[in-house]
């Protein structure tokens, strides 16, 4: 006999329920705090703001216990929280020169001024399990200070610009401001800085693959680390009634400039070209794969051929967020019964002809 | 202090039809965002078929779970509106379960599952089988706008064709299916052409819906919340479904009436009854199905 699927409702909420259960865990064990989220689990909560697109640590820890450790979970939260939001302004552009540092390094020069800072970074450790952790009561030794006067520690690029290597990315005369994705829907072709704003919040697993893809031959550009810095930059607001920049707080910051080569065009002298990457918090390997994407979008400006996935910005933009891409792929988990049902009829239909 | 634990005892108790959440704007998207939404809906309304771009907000529910209808729900809906939501023609799916909770929770407003009583009916891959009237609205959910995404994926270039008119690779396409099977194989989703000028998605509404499109007097909406699209088939408008002279556009047909209400012309559901081949068939439309029912003989 047929019984309707009734009592969706019912069983709507007894799924949230279970799954608040499900979060808690053992309530023997003690229950972790927003606090110790933030603190702890702070790369995770990074991540969370960048796709997030909210730079709230907070906010992003509690996003975090929401959603029981599930990054895109989190990152969901956020941004539906995010979209409830008034714009109160667009903040000046960032002097990433005049950041406090707590890391830096270059792979292109053995030393610069500022020196290489290697600060807090999984880089050198030895991949071993640490057993001690498995014990609480961790009490780290105090770390050193940091011994380099971060005031005003001259980028790498900039140290190229000099010579005239590198490119100067100036913004050309009567550069309009850049555009708000957040508040515009993309169109194509995207100029560049709403595509670095795409990849700013864009999926770290996919722009890590695309990044990756064109170290393979999928559209190699040659990159070079120039540098990679992460510290804290102010920020500041020109609010309308002052009419002058206030600073307003500071952020965490990681950036990326990626060097590439460049062989010349008939109108262009060989030089170096960039690659940029830039987002919150301690993020260097969505920072390094950013720049490397970024790089490979530039080709057409750069008269380069555009053949591989990682050039093509249709491909690259409109895949990259992760939020859509969960979203889409999950919706197959919805009733599709009246299309299934509408194929299969035609399935039948032309199985009987070809049996007739 | 006493007032907000009362409130929310009795939403507690309440939870079958929770009261308006007081923490979100009417509707959870803020005004501005609204008018905005509401301004590309007046550009789709004049502009039949044409899909506008639009900054689709993120919703709390999940891109490709109804964000598009959601939004231009949202934006239009009012106070003394009467909403329905269904999901493959039923009322109590749980995709449209939720999608009227979230609206009974953010507006407050009166809910219904009969089509014939609702000002706004939300919908997921089906058109009710009930006629709408004029002065209702329709909204659907849509997942993929562009028709010719299959056949063309960039974007700049299915721009291009739509503006050009240029509709060719479609009917490639529908003479390939011919060639080769015989028939046109799309079941759902199936192409139309909109006041003689813009191709169209449907949305994936079965084949045997597409005739309701066409002149109908009630207003029908497309959000696409993913893909930051809508569009809009005015009232008394002309849609056709693609075909050629000697393979013309041909709709659904079962050779069984619905078991439950015996109706022979709506679009009709397979359930499996046994592990033993058993089939029965009832209509996807529940509230069609339930009048016909309740209706005295």
């Amino acid at each position: 006999m047929y019984v309707a699927v009734k009592g969706g409702e019912r069983a709507i909420l007894n799924s949230y329920r279970l799954l608040a259960e499900a979060r808690r865990g053992d309530p023997a064990l003690a229950e972790l705090s927003v606090a110790q989220i933030r603190e702890q689990l702070r790369l995770a909560v990074d991540r969370v703001m960048n796709e997030g697109s909210v730079c709230d640590p907070d906010l992003a820890a509690l996003a975090l216990k929401q959603s029981r450790g599930d990054s895109l979970e989190a990152i969901f939260l956020l941004r539906a929280y995010r979209a409830t939001l008034p714009r109160l302004g667009y903040t000046e552009p960032l002097d990433t020169a005049a950041m406090t540092l707590w890391r830096r390094v270059s792979a292109t020069f053995k030393d610069l001024p500022g020196g290489q800072l290697l600060g807090p970074t999984f880089d050198y450790t030895q991949r071993l399990l640490d057993f001690s952790l498995e014990a609480a009561g961790e009490q780290p030794d105090a770390a050193p200070e940091a011994a380099v006067d971060s005031a005003a520690v001259a980028r790498v690029v900039d140290l190229l610009n000099e010579e005239g290597l590198i490119e100067a990315e100036r913004p050309r005369d009567g550069d309009p401001a850049p555009g708000d994705l957040t508040c515009e829907p993309l169109s194509f072709p995207a100029e560049r800085a709403l595509r670095l704003q795409n990849l700013a919040r864009g999926d770290e697993g996919f722009l890590l693959a695309m990044g990756y893809s064109t170290q393979r031959g999928y559209a190699h550009s040659h990159p070079f680390a120039g540098e990679i810095r992460y510290g804290i930059a102010p920020v500041e607001l020109v609010p309308e009634e002052l009419g002058f920049p206030v600073c307003i707080g500071e952020i965490e910051l990681t950036e990326c400039q990626m060097i590439n080569q460049f062989a010349g065009s008939k109108l262009e002298p060989p030089r170096f070209t960039r690659g940029y990457g830039l987002v919150f918090g301690h993020a260097e390997r969505k920072a390094m794969a950013m720049a490397l994407v970024d790089r490979a979008l530039r080709a057409e400006e750069l008269g380069e051929r555009v053949e591989s996935p990682a050039q093509m910005q249709e491909f690259v933009l409109s895949h990259s967020d992760a939020l859509e891409a969960a979203g889409f792929v999950q919706h197959l988990k919805l009733p599709h019964y009246v299309d299934f049902q509408a194929e299969l009829e035609l399935v039948r239909q032309m199985r009987a002809e070809k049996v007739a | 202090m006493s007032a907000l634990i009362a409130v929310a005892a009795e939403a507690r108790a309440a939870r079958i039809a929770p009261a308006r959440e007081s923490h979100y704007n009417f509707a959870y998207l803020d005004e501005r965002s609204k008018r905005m939404i509401r301004r590309a809906i007046l550009k789709a309304v004049a502009i039949p078929g044409y899909q506008v771009p639009f900054g689709s907000r993120e919703m709390p529910l999940p891109y490709g779970w109804g964000t598009g209808g959601i939004q231009v729900t949202a934006s239009i809906i009012g106070a003394r509106d009467v909403l329905k939501v269904i999901d493959q023609g039923a009322d109590d799916t749980v995709n449209a379960v939720n999608i009227r909770r979230f609206f009974q929770r953010t507006t407050g407003v009166a809910t219904t599952e009969r089509t014939a009583e609702a000002t706004l009916v939300q919908t997921r891959h089906r058109i009710p089988e009930t006629p709408l009237r004029a002065g209702q609205i329709i909204v659907y959910q849509v997942p993929v706008p562009e028709p010719l995404q299959r056949l063309e994926p960039r974007e700049a270039e299915t721009r291009r064709m739509h503006a050009l008119a240029e509709y060719g690779l479609m009917h490639v396409k529908l003479y390939e299916d011919i060639a080769r099977l015989g028939r046109i194989s799309s079941t759902y989703d199936y192409p139309v052409m909109v006041n003689g000028r813009y191709l169209m998605a449907p949305s994936p509404i079965p084949k045997f819906d597409n005739p309701k499109m066409h002149m109908n007097p009630a207003l029908q909406l497309f959000g696409a919340g993913r893909e930051k699209r809508i569009y809009a088939v005015p009232p008394h408008t002309r849609v056709e479904s693609l075909g050629f002279e000697d393979h013309p556009f041909e709709r659904q047909k079962w050779s069984s009436a619905c078991a439950l209400c015996g109706s022979g012309e709506s679009f009709l559901d397979e359930v499996v009854t046994d592990d033993r081949g058993g089939r029965m068939f009832v209509c996807s439309d529940t509230d069609y199905c339930t009048r016909r029912r309740e209706a005295p003989a």
